[in-house]
């Protein structure tokens, strides 16, 4: 009953419940299940990390030949370094290959600089259009006194990232429309986006791009050729497509009708309505499955080897059929898988990124 | 009129119709939603329809918006007909503003360009007039400082002043109201009402679906009962509440009052 301010003693929590202990205590091993699935996982770790470790850095050999590596006992990483420009560059006439790379490296940087959606201006749209028309002619060759190379030529790393690059930047939009048409009133709109969808859906990318190689030249008149790659690139964008339409599709049929009846209300013609409102909304929501689709394409890119265009991965099976270096596709395999991870991982990185930054703003609590 | 009622006195008689609604029948599939509606509304009138839920009084005032279509009868708004024709429909909801009871406020635009979007792409207003617009209405509604806000961080009281802020921008000669304050808290409501009132005090034609009967006596010109589909009964405010004639009005109003 003392009137006095009484100084509350500061009591600190017990020391097993907080800090280090207290983190390993309440997400290693709460519980009888998860302790016991803490120690299988770390026993099993254990055995297999530094056996790895040894295997991979130190008994490993890096710039040997093919016979030096079967003598020796860890990874063979010469399979890589001695034949990384094959590796890469594929088919490229030797020489060459510094007109790719640099492609290459233009994409790359451009792709890196465009992450900031702040930096999207006019002058960014012509920068991409130049670096387009300079990386398009590095690899054909042709103008300013460089050697024309075929696209039958393209392979590597080139190849993969050509094709899932305007694979990803033309399915998008082209899924949408879809995703669009089949929502239409109109008949015929409606039923040719439901049969192109369920078609492509129903078929592996492998027997389109069988067909855009052998079937659809059929159908030319003679002598018309169009480019393999060209084809490739198409049955990409097209089986690609149907996939964003049907996430999208789920897109729009998760909005609220309201959003629609709003816009409406204020006279928002269809396209309007569509491109304001309803669109920058409904794909939002589905950034989650429309990237898994992307990586998905990107990794896909692999199977025109099926039509004799040699991409990353084919590049590295055709080395180990070289009869010096066969017995060592682990090393290769996970240098190509090492590859892909970086690739696909920034997408999903990024992915990330733009969803925090549409995050709709609200109050943490209720009320103003 | 009562002395209770300080608004504009409505133009009666000679002058046309702003809405007129003429053997109006709907069906959902069989479902007779509405029955037989008849309704003539004149410029600067004030109408509050009450009912249980389910007779067809949000359906009925959003049949005027075309966002739900009649299968039967004439519905002619500010002398357009509303027929399958789009080039009428758009033109009848450049002229009709529509405030619903969850608001539906687009969340991905700040407060302003909620405002904004309908001028500047219907009209084809330039955005600093636009956006003066904006203004302007939003200080009419007593809250300017949210404007770079976002829907979701406001109250429910304030997203929905936004929202008739929202189709006052449009500058429409008719507003209708959809059970406005049904989904807000109480303290909420006073605040939205206000508005409302002020606005019929403008002289804004306006239907409103509501449950608040205090509104309806204080602005209302014509008080509509509807039921099962149907208009059953209708008259000014005072005579509506004290003498109501069906039974099924004085069961109603015996619920809610």
């Amino acid at each position: 009953m003392s009137e006095s301010t009484v100084r509350i003693e500061e009591i600190k929590p017990p020391s097993s419940d907080v800090g280090m202990i207290g983190w390993v205590r309440h997400h290693l091993f709460n519980g009888v299940f998860n302790s016991i699935a803490t120690i299988v996982i770390f026993g099993f770790l254990i055995k297999i990390i530094p056996d790895f470790i040894r295997w991979a850095f130190i008994d490993s050999v890096w710039f040997t030949s093919g016979k030096e590596c079967h003598a020796a006992q860890g990874a063979c990483w010469s399979v890589i370094t001695q034949n990384i420009r094959f590796n890469i560059f594929g088919y490229y006439p030797f020489e060459e290959q510094w007109r790719p790379l640099v492609a290459m490296i233009i994409l790359i940087s451009m792709l890196v600089y465009s992450r900031d959606w702040n930096r999207w201006n006019k002058m960014l749209g012509y920068a991409w259009a130049l670096s387009l028309f300079i990386m398009g002619v590095l690899m054909k060759g042709g103008l300013f006194g460089l050697v024309p190379v075929e696209s039958t030529k393209w392979s590597g790393l080139p190849l993969t990232l050509l094709l899932s690059f305007f694979g990803i930047l033309m399915s998008y939009p082209l899924g949408v429309v879809l995703a669009l048409g089949r929502q239409s009133r109109m008949p015929v709109i409606k039923a040719f986006s439901v049969v192109y969808i369920e078609i492509i859906r129903g078929v592996p990318l492998i027997t389109l791009l069988f067909m855009s190689s052998v079937m659809f030249p059929l159908f030319l008149p003679e002598g018309v050729t169009i480019d393999k790659v060209l084809r490739a690139q198409v049955a990409i964008i097209l089986f690609t497509a149907a996939y964003i339409a049907e996430v999208v599709r789920g897109g729009l049929q998760a909005m609220d009708k309201g959003q629609y009846e709003a816009a409406e209300s204020l006279g928002l013609n269809y396209f309007q309505m569509m491109r304001l409102i309803i669109l920058p909304q409904a794909l939002k929501i589905v950034i989650p499955p429309t990237v898994g689709i992307l990586i998905s394409a990107f990794k896909d890119t692999s199977l025109v080897v099926i039509i004799a265009l040699y991409d990353i991965l084919n590049t590295t099976k055709s080395i180990l059929t070289d009869p010096e270096w066969t017995g060592f596709s682990t090393e290769a395999y996970i240098f190509i898988a090492m590859i892909y991870y970086i690739c696909c991982f920034s997408m999903s990185q990024y992915s990330r990124r733009i969803e925090k930054q549409l995050e709709y703003k609200h109050t943490p609590t209720q009320g103003p | 009129m009562t002395t209770e009622q300080t608004s504009e006195q409505p133009s009666t008689g000679n002058s046309k119709p702003i809405i007129e609604i003429i053997g109006m029948h709907k069906w959902y599939d069989d479902f007779h939603v509405l029955k037989d509606i008849n309704l003539e509304v004149q410029p600067q009138e004030r109408i509050v329809v009450c009912g249980p839920s389910g007779s067809g009084k949000s359906t009925m005032i959003r049949c005027i918006n075309r966002l739900e279509e009649h299968q039967r009868g004439q519905i002619i708004v500010n002398g357009t007909e509303l027929t399958r024709d789009l080039k009428n429909i758009e033109r009848v909801r450049t002229e009709v503003g529509m405030v619903f009871q969850h608001f539906n406020l687009f969340p991905h635009l700040t407060i302003l360009e909620n405002l904004t979007v309908g001028p500047i792409w219907v009209r084809k207003t330039p955005k600093k007039e636009a956006e003066e617009l904006a203004m302007h209405y939003l200080e009419i509604v007593r809250i300017p400082e949210q404007a770079q806000k976002y829907p979701g961080q406001v109250s429910g009281g304030q997203q929905q002043r936004v929202a008739i802020a929202r189709s006052l921008c449009m500058k429409p000669k008719i507003m209708l109201f959809d059970e406005p304050t049904s989904a807000l808290d109480p303290e909420m409501i006073k605040e939205v009402l206000d508005v409302m009132v002020d606005l019929a005090r403008e002289g804004m034609t306006m239907i409103v679906v509501t449950h608040e009967m205090g509104f309806a006596k204080t602005v209302a010109d014509r008080v509509i009962f509807m039921d099962f589909g149907e208009i059953v009964e209708e008259n000014e405010p005072n005579a509506f509440f004290d003498n109501p004639q069906h039974e099924r009005t004085k069961l109603f109003l015996s619920q809610i009052l």
